[in-house]
C-alpha cells in the first residue's frame, strides 16, 4: 500500500452541511465511531447562505396545519414527479427534527404565546416556516456544530474527497487530501454518507459558494450509484443584480413573506398577470388580500408573489425579455411600500430582515427600508441527485448513503422554500441512523492499491503540465457555456451544442496545468472541482434533452406544455461499461391509495 | 480603473509584500479583486472564503491594516491613490498567503460546557419563551465566527495569552449560553478561572471590528464580568452563600 496516512471509521460522513452534520450526530449516537469530513471549515458550508426558515407543520401560528397538508403542498410544488415516500416521510418528521434543535440550543423567533414562531413562503399553504429573522441557516448550522463537537466525532476540516474506495460493489471508504499540506489521506470506513450539496459553480450567475461543485454527485457517479432528475435546477426568482460583482447573491424569499412586491419598470405587480391553473383558487386576485395574507388573516390567499419559484422566475425572465424590467436587468422588489400600510414599518424591516438590509446597505448603497431593490434569477439548487432508498438513504452500491441536497427524490420537479432546511435534517438523521445500523452488520471491506493509485496520479497530473492551460478560464468558460444553454429557458439546438462543447471542455481540462506547490493550492483544488463539475454538467443537459415537456423547474421552449408522458417517470443516469453516460427513463414508484387521497382533499 | 494592491505572500517560514494591479469595477469588494489576481496572475494565492455575502465568516483578513471580511469591504470605501494592502490574520499562525491556522478556536470551543436546557415546559416536550427574553441571545448567536475580533484583541494579539485567555469570541458564545432562557449549566467559574474573563480590559476593539455589530463588551463581556464579580468578589453575597449553605447543611 502507498504510505498515505490511513483513518478508520465506522461511519464516513462527506460534507459537513446541516445534512451532513445531523447524520453524524446520529450516526455518533447509535455508538459507532465516526469521521466529518468538511470541504471548508466546519460551520462555513452552505447551510449557512439559507435565509428564510425550515418548514415544519408545527401548527404554532395555523391550528389548520398538518403533515398532510404540507405533504401535498410539497408533492404540487413537486409537480407530483417526486419520490412520495420521501415527502411523506419528510412533512411527517420535519416537526420532531425542529423541536430537536431548540432542544439543542437552537433560539427561534417567538410567537407572542411564546412557541417557535412560523412564516408565509412560497407555495406553502399555511406560515409553515420556523426562522430565526432572516439568519435560520446560521442558527441551524451552528446549533448542529455546537451539539456535535461534543459527540466525539472525528472532524476533518479542508479536506477534499478525490474518489469513493470499493470493494466489489461496496462503498468501503474515500480517497482525499488534506488542503493545508496537500497531502493524501485514506480514510476506510463500513459506511459512507455523502452530503456534499449542489452544483451551483456549474452556472454563472448563482448564490452558491465555491464549494457547490457537485462533488457527492460526481463522486457517486464515478462509483456507480445512478443519478436522477438532474434536469431541475432551481433558479431562485430572487438574487441580487448589481452591482456586477455581488451578481447572483441570495434575497431571501422571506422578503416577500413579510409582504415584498416584485414590479416591472412601469410599476405594475406583474405577478397578477400569470397565475397558474392548478393554484388560481389559491391565489389572492386583488393586492389588498394578497397584503392581508401576509398579515396572517386567516380568510385570505397567498399574494401571487408567493408561488412557487420555478414560475416566479419565468415570469421575471418574461418582463425582462419583453423590455419591461429594471435598468440592471432584473425587476423591482419592494418592502419599503409596507410604510404605507404599518406604523415604525423601518423597523420592522429592520427587524424581520436583518441581512437583507445590511447586505444592501454595504454592497449596493440600497436603503431597502426607502427604495425597490433589483433582482432577477440565480443558480441556487438542484432537485436531482444521487438516486436512494427514500426510508435509509443508501444508494444502489451498498455502504453507500446520500442526504441533503446531492440526493434526490423528495423534491421532485420543483422545491418549495424552507423544505431543504427540513430536508436535511429528516434525511440526514436516516442517513445517520442507518449508516450507523449498516456499519454495524459489516466490517472493513478491503482497499485496493489499484484504485488509490490511479486517484492519486489522475489527481497530480496537471503539476506535470505546468504549461498547460489555466483551470479557472475553462471553469468560467463552461459556467458560461451552462448559463446560455441550459438554463432557466432550454431548447434542444442549444443543449446539443452545450454537449458538444462540454466534451471539448473535458479535453482543455485533461491538458490544464497548475504553478505552485501541493501546499493550499487554490489552482489545483478548480482543477479538481473543475472535473466534478464536468461530469455533472452532462447529467444536467443529458436529463434536460431526455425530458422533453415543461414541468417545474424545466422549461423547453420547444415543447412549452406538460406532457402526460413524462408525468410518471424520472430521468436515470448512470455510467455505462464503456464509461460513457447513460440516461434512461423509469416509471415512479406508485403512490399508495391514502396518499392519492391526502393529495385530492388538498387541491 | 486600475488599482494597485501589495498582497503578503509566503507561509510559516515567512514571507513578503507582493505588487499585482488589477482593473477595478463598480460595486466590486476586495475578495472581488483578490478573485482576480487568483484567476490571471496568481493561481496559487491561497485565501478562505465561501458565501461572499458576509454570513460565513470565512475571508477574515487585514485590509490596510484593519481587520475585516474581505467580501464585505467596498473597494470605493479604501483609499485607492496608495496600493491597498492585505496580509493575514495576525494573531494567528500563518498556513500560506492570507490563510491562517484557527484550529486553536475550533480547540476551546470544545471545552466549553454544552447547552443543558431545563426539562420541557409542555406536555408536547416544548418550551415556552417570550420574544424579549430572547433578543440579547439571539444577537449573541449572530456570530459567524470570522475570528476578527480574536484577530483584534490585544490579550491574544500582543500578549498572546491563549492559554490563559479565550478572547471575545467565546466571551460571547459562553453569554449566549448563560443568557438563554432555558440554560441550566453554571460556567461562572471556569469564566474567572480557565477562560481569564478577568483579562479583558475593555477597550472594545473587539466590538468595533464585529461584522455583525454585535454589542460584544457593553452586552456580552461586562454582564459576564458582573456575574462573575457577585459571586466571587462581593462580600455581602459570599457571607450570604456561606449562610444558605449552612442552614441547608
Amino acid at each position: 500500500m502507498p504510505d498515505y496516512e490511513t483513518f478508520e471509521h465506522d461511519v464516513l460522513v462527506i460534507g459537513a452541511g446541516g445534512a451532513g452534520l445531523r447524520a453524524a450526530i446520529e450516526a455518533s449516537v447509535a455508538g459507532v465511531r465516526v469521521g466529518l469530513v468538511c470541504k471548508s471549515l466546519l460551520g462555513k458550508a452552505h447551510t449557512v447562505m439559507a435565509e428564510g426558515g425550515i418548514a415544519a407543520a408545527l401548527a404554532n401560528v395555523d391550528e389548520r396545519d398538518n403533515w398532510k397538508v404540507h405533504f401535498a403542498d410539497t408533492m404540487r410544488g413537486g409537480q407530483y414527479v417526486n419520490q412520495w415516500r420521501m415527502a411523506e416521510l419528510h412533512a411527517k418528521e420535519a416537526p420532531d427534527r425542529v423541536r430537536e434543535l431548540e432542544a439543542w440550543g437552537a433560539v427561534f423567533d417567538r410567537t407572542k404565546d411564546g412557541r417557535i414562531l412560523q412564516r408565509h413562503f412560497g407555495g406553502h399553504k399555511y406560515p409553515r416556516l420556523a426562522h430565526v429573522g432572516d439568519r435560520t441557516g446560521l442558527e441551524m448550522i451552528r446549533t448542529l456544530q455546537d451539539h456535535g463537537v461534543h459527540q466525539g466525532i472525528d472532524v476533518y476540516m479542508e479536506h477534499t474527497i478525490l474518489s469513493l474506495l470499493k470493494d466489489g460493489d461496496r462503498v468501503v471508504g474515500a480517497f482525499g487530501y488534506e488542503r493545508e499540506r496537500g497531502r493524501f489521506k485514506i480514510f476506510r470506513a463500513k459506511a459512507v454518507v455523502l452530503a456534499t450539496g449542489g452544483i451551483g459553480r456549474a452556472y454563472k450567475i448563482t448564490s452558491n459558494s465555491w464549494e457547490y461543485t457537485g462533488d457527492g454527485h460526481a463522486l457517486a457517479y464515478e462509483a456507480g450509484a445512478e443519478l436522477i432528475d438532474m434536469e431541475f435546477i432551481q433558479f431562485h426568482p430572487t438574487g441580487m443584480v448589481w452591482p456586477p460583482s455581488v451578481m447572483g447573491i441570495l434575497v431571501t424569499e422571506g422578503v416577500r413573506g413579510e409582504g415584498g412586491i416584485l414590479t416591472n419598470k412601469e410599476g405594475k405587480r406583474f405577478m397578477f398577470e400569470s397565475i397558474p391553473e392548478n393554484y388560481r383558487h389559491q391565489t389572492a386576485d386583488n393586492e389588498e388580500e394578497g397584503w392581508r395574507y401576509c398579515q396572517g388573516h386567516k380568510d385570505a390567499r397567498r399574494p401571487p408573489e408567493l408561488l412557487t419559484r420555478d414560475h416566479v422566475s419565468r415570469c421575471i425572465v418574461r418582463e425582462t425579455r419583453e423590455g419591461r424590467g429594471s435598468p440592471h436587468g432584473g425587476v423591482f422588489l419592494d418592502i419599503s411600500w409596507i410604510k404605507s400600510k404599518i406604523p415604525n414599518a423601518t423597523e420592522h424591516i429592520k427587524r424581520k430582515l436583518p441581512s437583507m438590509y445590511h447586505q444592501f446597505k454595504q454592497l449596493a448603497d440600497i436603503d431597502i427600508t426607502e427604495q425597490p431593490m433589483e433582482v432577477g434569477p440565480t443558480t441556487h439548487y438542484i432537485m436531482g441527485g444521487v438516486r436512494v432508498d427514500s426510508d435509509t438513504q443508501m444508494s444502489r452500491m451498498p455502504g453507500l448513503f446520500a442526504a441533503g441536497e446531492c440526493a434526490a427524490g423528495i423534491n421532485g420537479a420543483n422545491r418549495l422554500g424552507g423544505n431543504s432546511l427540513s430536508d436535511l435534517l429528516v434525511f440526514g438523521k436516516r442517513a445517520g441512523e442507518f449508516a450507523a445500523k449498516f456499519a454495524k452488520q459489516n466490517s472493513l471491506g478491503e482497499i485496493h492499491n489499484s484504485q488509490i493509485e490511479s486517484a492519486a496520479r489522475e489527481a497530480l497530473a496537471p503539476f506535470d503540465q505546468g504549461d498547460g492551460e489555466n483551470p479557472y478560464q475553462i471553469q468560467m468558460d463552461l459556467q458560461e457555456l451552462m448559463q446560455n444553454n441550459v438554463g432557466i429557458v432550454r431548447t434542444e439546438s442549444e443543449m446539443q451544442y452545450a454537449l458538444d462543447q462540454l466534451q471539448q471542455l473535458k479535453q482543455r481540462a485533461n491538458h490544464a496545468g497548475i504553478t505552485g506547490n501541493r501546499e493550499y493550492n487554490p489552482g489545483w483544488h478548480t482543477m479538481i472541482d473543475l472535473r466534478n463539475l464536468l461530469t455533472v454538467s452532462e447529467a444536467i443537459t443529458r436529463g434536460a434533452l431526455e425530458r422533453r415537456e415543461s414541468r417545474g423547474a424545466q422549461f423547453r421552449e420547444d415543447y412549452p406544455e406538460k406532457d402526460d408522458r413524462f408525468s410518471k417517470v424520472n430521468t436515470i443516469i448512470s455510467k455505462a461499461d464503456d464509461g460513457s453516460m447513460r440516461i434512461r427513463l423509469e416509471p415512479l414508484p406508485r403512490m399508495p391509495d391514502y396518499l392519492k387521497e391526502v393529495v385530492e382533499e388538498n387541491r | 480603473m486600475n488599482v494597485q494592491f501589495r498582497i503578503w505572500r509566503g507561509d510559516a517560514n515567512g514571507g513578503t509584500f507582493r505588487d499585482y494591479t488589477t482593473e477595478c469595477s463598480e460595486g466590486m469588494v476586495v475578495l472581488d479583486a483578490v478573485h482576480a489576481i487568483q484567476r490571471t496572475q496568481a493561481p496559487d494565492l491561497a485565501c478562505r472564503w465561501n458565501c461572499k455575502a458576509g454570513k460565513c465568516g470565512s475571508c477574515s483578513a487585514e485590509v490596510n491594516g484593519m481587520p475585516k471580511l474581505m467580501c464585505m469591504t467596498r473597494m470605493s470605501d479604501l483609499p485607492l491613490e496608495k496600493p491597498v494592502t492585505i496580509e493575514p490574520m495576525k494573531a494567528f499562525p500563518v498556513i500560506k498567503d492570507l490563510v491562517t491556522d484557527v484550529s486553536w478556536n475550533f480547540r476551546l470551543k470544545k471545552k466549553i460546557k454544552p447547552f443543558k436546557p431545563r426539562p420541557p415546559d409542555a406536555p408536547d416536550r416544548t418550551w415556552r419563551m417570550q420574544q424579549e427574553d430572547i433578543d440579547r441571545v439571539q444577537e449573541f448567536r449572530k456570530c459567524i465566527e470570522c475570528f476578527l475580533c480574536q484577530d483584534v484583541c490585544h490579550v491574544l494579539r500582543d500578549h498572546g495569552m491563549y492559554e490563559k485567555f479565550i478572547g471575545p469570541r467565546f466571551l460571547i458564545h459562553v453569554a449566549a449560553l448563560e443568557m438563554h432562557p432555558l440554560d441550566t449549566e453554571d460556567r461562572i467559574e471556569e469564566l474567572r478561572s480557565a477562560q481569564g474573563i478577568g483579562y479583558c480590559n475593555i477597550t472594545k476593539c473587539c466590538t468595533k471590528v464585529c461584522p455583525e455589530s454585535i454589542e460584544i463588551t457593553d452586552n456580552g463581556i461586562i454582564p459576564l464580568k458582573e456575574r462573575v464579580v457577585d459571586k466571587f468578589y462581593d462580600p455581602l453575597g459570599w457571607f450570604w452563600r456561606c449562610l444558605k449553605k449552612k442552614s441547608e447543611d
